[in-house]
């Protein structure tokens, strides 16, 4: 059975730490658990439900969801090609032709060395670079047939490594500083300063009048 | 031409190539607003935003200032910024998250200053990678410099930021449903009433949803005043805004123009702005305000980039994004991909949007393919008459949310303006434009 690293385990127990509610964690922890195996694995979730005191119907309920979280294993790279109004009139759907050829599989598809996976996108608000795809997220605009082949030597060939981590790898800048105190705390001292507020407005009141 | 003249707001210090860093944000003027803000009791604040009208750019165009006053006098409020950015050809907000994260977090916490609120979410789309590390990279450092968390500034005001990561739904831009996400659930929009954010929001509690760009804003109305920004623009579309032009143009990109002063004819033709259609071509329609609009045609060029304006010609303002279509657009083909972008996105919970979405995807795509039949034309917008009834501007709404009635707008607009294309698809067999 697959496990989630230490280190994924504490940094979400961090991130649960940071909301009101701990569920509320529920779709970054799937995205760090992710990262790990590239996809959301029965065992993961189940990890996740466990940790978080949930239901692993739950989990997979809130992941299936989500485009981005994928419950089916993928390639290391997956391109999504933007196909979305304005990169169609641009020639999407051509560049999605020529992906498919390039690679040698049809949308939906991952190349039998688990290399690539190949998918059409919805608008990636990167529009005025049309038509344009992301790898694993990180963006590729004005892409000509020649430069989708240049990308994909260079994605094969490991010289994109630290651009274009490998797929579920999403945020890697970790979160600094904090309250560092509860958020109880934070709200009775707002409740106090409401009050000394409005004792100022009622005594400018009172000057006014 | 007003195009220049006026000093950019949200993109003033965008052409330095370090603009998201702290050295360079500090280096232009960065946290004064803030510094200012603080010194100022948070009802004054408010009051500037309410002086500048300040409308929301997320798509509704909903006054700011009037939405916090509605929430003065609840007890526990959240604040939760919308950068899920996701309508079809809006990248403005995109722009904002990787190349000014630092503006977007001082005017997070401005109006979390304005509101009293502790707690304030940047819910960020999950696809923005480099966006998600540059905003978490820029907090640490908001962080590190007394800018966010405890007693900020040494002003006694304490507030908590969290970056929030969507992971791919459309739907969650809908402010409802992205409280359902940020609580970890499905994205499925609240009925309004009784879920308006302000009333019941974020874990049951009033909350305010403000979009990216109207926190970018906040800095600068705060150190210029409310009254200056309010004397751009014209009527009730003050400021300036960010303007995003995609399709056929030959320059495409985001341009930031005072409000009202522009037409679409200048966005799409000056020189230093889209500089006109590629390759020498006509103009054939473009769509005002995103994917959800409903279309013009040339004759509504003239046009100016006003709210009221556009609302009372026929279709919206709505993101801000302008799509252009030349001559030798096949309107079929751009109307049909619209649809289905509605249809894979439609959340499932009402049955006019899940349904129609589909059957109305199935009918336009069969014309596009070139098996078409006469009757599928009334039978289209017979389909989208249900989906929102009378289709008219603005839209009926039978659903929960207004994906729903969003559907129509390409079908029912690209059909009545060029009726001839699609018969010649259904006669034909094919293509016009090959
Ligand atoms: C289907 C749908 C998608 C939306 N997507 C976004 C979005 O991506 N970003 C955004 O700011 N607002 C979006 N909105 C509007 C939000 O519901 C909300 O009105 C907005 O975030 C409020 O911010 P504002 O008042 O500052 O404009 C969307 C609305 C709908 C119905
Ligand atoms: S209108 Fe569509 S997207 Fe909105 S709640 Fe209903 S089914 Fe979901
Ligand atoms: S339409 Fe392709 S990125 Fe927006």
């Amino acid at each position: 059975m697959a496990r989630l690293s230490a280190e994924t385990m504490a940094q979400a127990r961090e991130l649960m730490s940071l909301y009101p509610d701990s569920r509320s964690a529920l779709v970054p922890i799937c995205h760090l658990a992710q990262a790990e195996e590239g996809w959301l694995s029965p065992e993961a979730m189940e990890e996740i439900a466990e940790l978080m005191g949930l239901a692993p119907a739950e989990v997979l309920g809130t992941a299936s969801f989500y485009e981005m979280l994928r419950t089916e294993p993928v390639g290391r790279y997956m391109v999504s090609v933007c196909t979305n109004i304005a990169c169609l009139l641009n020639g999407a759907y051509e560049l999605v032709e020529h992906a498919e050829e390039r690679l040698g599989i049809s949308v939906g598809a991952t190349t039998p060395d688990s290399m690539f996976s190949l998918e059409e996108a919805e608008c990636i608000a990167d529009c005025d670079r049309a038509p344009c795809l992301q790898v694993n997220h990180r963006f590729f605009g004005s892409v000509s047939d020649e430069r989708f082949d240049n990308l994909v030597e260079d994605l094969a060939s490991g010289r994109l490594e630290h651009d274009v981590p490998p797929h579920g790898v999403l945020c890697r800048v970790r979160r600094q500083g904090g309250l560092a105190v509860p958020a109880e705390q934070v709200r009775a001292e707002r409740a106090e300063a409401d009050r000394a507020r409005e004792e100022r407005a009622a005594a400018a009141q009172a000057e006014k009048s | 031409m007003a195009l220049t003249d006026v000093a950019p707001i949200v993109t003033a210090r965008l052409r330095h190539p370090d603009s998201h860093t702290l050295e360079r944000y500090l280096a232009t003027g960065g946290y004064a607003g803030l510094r200012r803000a603080l010194r100022m009791e948070p009802e004054q604040v408010a009051e500037e935003v309410n002086a500048a009208s300040l409308l929301g750019r997320g798509g509704a165009g909903f006054p700011a200032g009037r939405k916090w006053s509605m929430l003065r006098k609840a007890p526990v409020r959240y604040l939760v910024v919308n950068g899920d950015e996701s309508e079809p050809a809006t990248f403005k907000d995109h722009l904002l998250i990787e190349r000014d994260p630092h503006g977007i977090i001082e005017g997070t916490l401005i109006a979390a200053y304005a509101n009293q609120v502790a707690q304030a979410f940047i819910y960020v789309r999950g696809e923005f990678a480099l966006g998600l590390e540059r905003m978490q990279t820029a907090l640490n450092e908001a962080y590190e410099n007394g800018a966010v968390g405890r007693d900020i500034f040494g002003s006694g005001f304490s507030v908590d930021i969290v970056v929030h990561p969507g992971a791919g739904a459309y739907i969650c831009g809908e402010e409802t449903a992205l409280l359902e996400s940020l609580e970890g659930k499905r994205g499925f929009p609240r009925i309004k009433p009784p879920y308006f954010p302000a009333a019941i929001g974020l874990y049951g509690e009033p909350t305010i949803v403000n979009n990216t760009e109207t926190m970018a804003n906040l800095p600068w109305i705060i150190q210029h005043g409310g009254h200056a920004f309010a004397a751009l623009g014209e009527g009730s579309s003050t400021g300036t805004r960010l303007f995003a032009l995609s399709g056929h143009v030959r320059r495409p990109g985001n341009y930031e123009l005072e409000m009202a002063k522009t037409t679409f004819r200048d966005l799409i033709f000056a020189p230093v702005l889209g500089g006109g259609i590629r390759g020498g071509r006509q103009l054939k329609a473009f769509i005002p305000g995103g994917a959800s609009a409903p279309w013009f045609g040339p004759d509504k060029v003239d046009l100016p980039l006003d709210q009221d304006a556009v609302g009372k010609a026929g279709s919206m303002l709505g993101s801000g994004s302008v799509i252009v279509m030349d001559d030798q657009t096949c309107v079929v083909r751009a109307a049909w991909r619209i649809v289905r972008f509605f249809y894979r996105e439609s959340c499932g919970q009402c049955t006019p949007c899940r349904e129609g979405s589909g059957w109305v995807e199935k009918v336009v795509r069969r014309i596009e393919e070139g098996s078409g039949r006469e009757e599928d034309l009334d039978l289209l917008l017979d389909m989208c008459d249900n989906i929102s009834p009378g289709l008219s501007w603005p839209p009926q709404q039978t659903t929960i949310c207004v994906l729903g009635p969003s559907i129509p707008s390409s079908i029912v607009w690209a059909i009545r303006m060029f009726r001839d294309e699609f018969l010649v698809h259904i006669k034909e067999g094919a293509c016009p434009y090959g």
